[in-house]
């Protein structure tokens, strides 16, 4: 009960403190969540109390009793824990609905990207397609390849209303809906191994200042500052996110992606280059980190093995992490914190980004019969009780309403919590860039980021590049 | 590819019953001309098609857009680096696997047992996947958690992927592993068509080793030279899963050669024009050297018994 009202609490700063700020309404609508939005889940999440406590079948009924024989195919991402999970959900509605089947084929992260976008070119998608929602949503949608859900959702008011608001910004284009919000809310975190800084006698950082000192500090004991898989590029271009976010505030970024013109060569964007050529030039990142790819996770285990100290990742890093790092995460040795302030930036401190939900889509190539199961397998299966209670136990947010109370009975309580509170609480949610942008525009994003940290072309180079590409 | 016996080859002139047999010839080509068609030409000039095209590889709707596709690929700032990585992955590993799989070629053409052996032994890279290969070299050269670190052996703890010189390095060093193999096969054939006829006149007459090897076996190994080497140059034209699963094209663009532009523009940023463009540009630069390297062997081949063909 104590850590329930624990639990209601930051709702309700959020609630004080929401009323009309200009910043809110930027971009709500597309890639945000914005503190009004989360005002929307606050208020769902106290009603949701009760309803967490009865509606434990979850939305029942879902259109139509089912074609019987009938089946659909679903390709999704490997790795764990989300693998394991998403193949105990199919296996669950499988096992429920023995006339519709649900076939399920997995794919490597950075596979898949290409994997999905040959086959719906060459008509031989799956019914139902897994992805993030955003630019790349936005290019099927354009391409007429995915079903239009808003009806269906309008039907179904109680599948659309057990999930947070905020995750159908990334699965709207246009003002209708796309995909149906699965899975969770990951935020990019700063985590940290403890015993390095036990062992440097030094403090997590409070600000950009405090990690420019660390690094030499760090470097001198043999330990490396920063973890990073940087051949994958998103991994470097989540601290750009960062970056662009405390010293402008979010507006840079969203100048870019609103497409005016020389977006890029924005002062603070610039400031924001520097900094990050900076601490590469200081040695902040572990040596070799361009040769190492996030997909092996070998980033993660450079933190957990203790010869990185800190690593900016996704939350959904905690669960490899926990499972792959033997005492690492047990044994308490794991800090997190949001990102720091910069000093002298405008940002806010609160602002995070990252992905506000994992997005389903149905192949607007199916057949009838396939789009029903898919339906009835987004209202029936899609994030039930026993999902939650598996992302949960793996050390993930759910975006469904209500899943706050039983956070707190998990064994990582502690990091659900600061994840909740630091979607809840974050002014703006940005949606990862790359996610947010067209293909074409990240593609030329990812490239000159990892030019960016290779040094081989300077903040002002990138700006030019960059320019280039906006509104593409 | 394989050498062919000399009396296979110039019988078929020199037969009388001309007609019927050619035709009988022409029919069997039949199988190889379809799947050659089906597979070769209908895509290039689907390919063709596509470069003067707008698509994004995911609608069904395909615009024509003229040149748009050429114009942004040929201003394409990145193209003279990319052209120039093409040609040094070219130019760096035909001479890396020319004079080694020659030499080893040569060795292996011995009939002692223990060669015949060690054949079998250098033959195994070439039955590895490119994937499979790129993978656990990649793994070996893990700067943190690889071979060096691993056995403690600080020469061996390098970026070896993460810096431009060391990564080119690292891939002519990978497809040199994966490919003298069967370069080293053809050499092989070609020595053993080699008539010892010759080298023991050379001996009468006091030849050594070296010399019966720089004066008898490098000629006649000419035609095998060129086929191995147009194989080499055109083959490495299309390397694509090796560097892209060793590096994706990094550090930076360092290591991008133009197959791996073009997968990129295609299938990541969803330009199937320009990608389409680029194709079209490997298909004509292919076919140029494949031409040169013919040529530069001299335009009659019919004259060599020892053509590798």
């Amino acid at each position: 009960m104590n850590a329930l009202s624990q639990w209601t609490e930051p709702a309700q700063t959020t609630r004080r403190g929401s009323p009309a700020d200009p910043s809110t309404e930027v971009s709500v609508e597309r890639r945000t969540i914005s503190r009004r939005n989360f005002l929307n889940l606050a208020v769902g999440a106290g009603a949701g109390a009760a309803l967490a406590a009865c509606g434990s079948s979850g939305p029942s009924g879902g259109p139509g009793g089912g074609a019987a024989g009938g089946g659909a195919t679903y390709w999704f991402l490997t790795g764990q824990p989300g693998e394991a999970i998403r193949t105990n959900t199919v296996k669950r509605f499988n096992d429920a609905n023995s006339g519709t089947q649900i076939k399920a084929t997995t794919f490597q992260n950075d596979a898949y990207k290409t994997k999905i976008k040959s086959a719906l070119g060459a008509g031989q998608a799956p019914t139902i397609i897994w992805g993030w929602g955003g630019g790349g949503l936005k290019s099927y949608v354009e391409a007429g390849q995915v079903e239009d859900l808003t009806s269906w959702f309008g039907e179904n008011a109680a599948v659309k209303d057990r999930l947070f608001p905020s995750s159908f910004g990334a699965a709207t284009i246009d003002g209708k809906i796309y995909a149906m919000p699965a899975e969770t809310v990951q935020p990019i975190v700063l985590y940290y191994d403890k015993r390095a800084f036990d062992k440097v006698k030094v403090q997590p950082p409070q600000s950009w200042g405090d990690i420019m000192d660390l690094v030499p500090k760090f470097n001198a004991a043999g330990i490396a500052p920063f973890s990073l898989g940087g051949q994958s590029r998103w991994t470097n271009m989540m601290w750009l996110e960062f970056l662009f976010d405390r010293i402008g505030g979010s507006e840079v970024f969203q100048a870019v992606f609103d497409g005016e013109k020389d977006a890029w060569s924005n002062p603070k964007a610039i400031d924001a280059l520097t900094k990050m050529q900076e601490l590469i030039k200081a040695n902040g990142f572990i040596k070799g980190f361009s040769s190492i790819t996030a997909d092996s996770n070998a980033d993660q285990a450079l933190l957990y093995t203790g010869k990185a100290a800190m690593m900016l990742h996704g939350a959904w890093t905690y669960g490899g992490m926990k499972a792959d790092g033997g005492d690492f995460v047990s044994g308490g040795n794991l800090g997190y914190m949001n990102f720091p302030p910069v000093d002298g930036g405008t940002g806010d401190v609160s602002d995070t980004v990252g992905n506000p939900g994992q997005y389903l889509s149905i192949s607007s190539k199916a057949t009838a019969e396939e789009k029903e199961v898919a339906k009835k397998f987004f209202s029936t299966a899609v994030l039930d009780d026993a999902e939650v209670t598996e992302w949960i136990n793996s050390g993930a947010v759910p975006i469904v309403k209500g899943s706050e109370s039983k956070l707190a009975g998990s064994a990582d309580a502690d990091f659900l919590k600061f994840i909740y509170d630091t979607s809840a609480n974050a002014k703006v949610f940005a949606q990862s860039w790359d996610q947010a942008l067209s293909p074409t525009a990240a593609e030329k994003l990812l490239d000159n980021i990892a030019k960016l940290f290779q040094l081989s072309i300077t903040p002002q180079q990138y700006a030019t590049n960059m320019n280039q590409v906006i509104g593409q | 590819m394989t050498t062919l016996a000399p009396p296979v080859v110039q019988r078929d002139p020199a037969t009388p019953t001309t007609g019927g047999r050619g035709g009988k010839v022409a029919w069997m080509a039949l199988p190889a001309l379809v799947m050659f068609i089906g597979f070769g030409v209908i895509p290039l000039v689907g390919v063709l098609v596509l470069s003067f095209t707008s698509w994004d590889g995911i609608s069904t709707e395909i615009r024509p857009a003229g040149f748009d596709s050429w114009r942004a690929v040929l201003t394409d700032p990145g193209l003279p680096n990319t052209l120039w990585v093409t040609f040094l992955v070219m130019a760096l590993s035909w001479a890396v696997q020319t004079p080694l799989s020659l030499l080893i070629g040569v060795f292996l053409a011995g009939h002692q047992r223990y060669r015949e052996f060690l054949a079998v032994l250098f033959f195994i890279p070439l039955l590895l996947s490119s994937a499979a290969i790129a993978i656990t070299y990649k793994a070996l050269l893990d700067p943190n958690f690889g071979l060096g670190a691993g056995l403690g052996i600080p020469f061996l703890v390098q970026d070896w992927l993460g810096r431009p010189g060391l990564a080119m390095g690292v891939i002519i060093f990978v497809v040199s592993w994966q490919y003298i193999p069967f370069h080293s096969l053809i050499y092989q054939g070609g020595v053993r068509q080699i008539p010892r006829s010759m080298y023991e006149a050379a001996e009468l007459d006091g030849a050594g080793r070296v010399r019966q090897f720089f004066s008898i076996t490098l000629p006649q190994l000419k035609y095998t030279i060129i086929t191995s080497s147009t194989l080499m140059v055109v083959g490495s034209l299309t390397f694509f899963d090796l560097i892209f699963v060793l590096t994706e094209g990094g550090p930076g663009d360092a290591t991008r050669v133009l197959a791996l532009s073009m997968y990129k523009l295609g299938f990541q940023a969803n330009l199937m024009g320009p990608a389409s463009g680029i194709a079209v540009i490997l298909v004509l630069v292919g076919l140029a050297l494949a031409l040169l390297l013919q040529r530069l062997g001299g335009r009659d081949q019919t004259e060599s018994q020892l053509e590798g063909g």
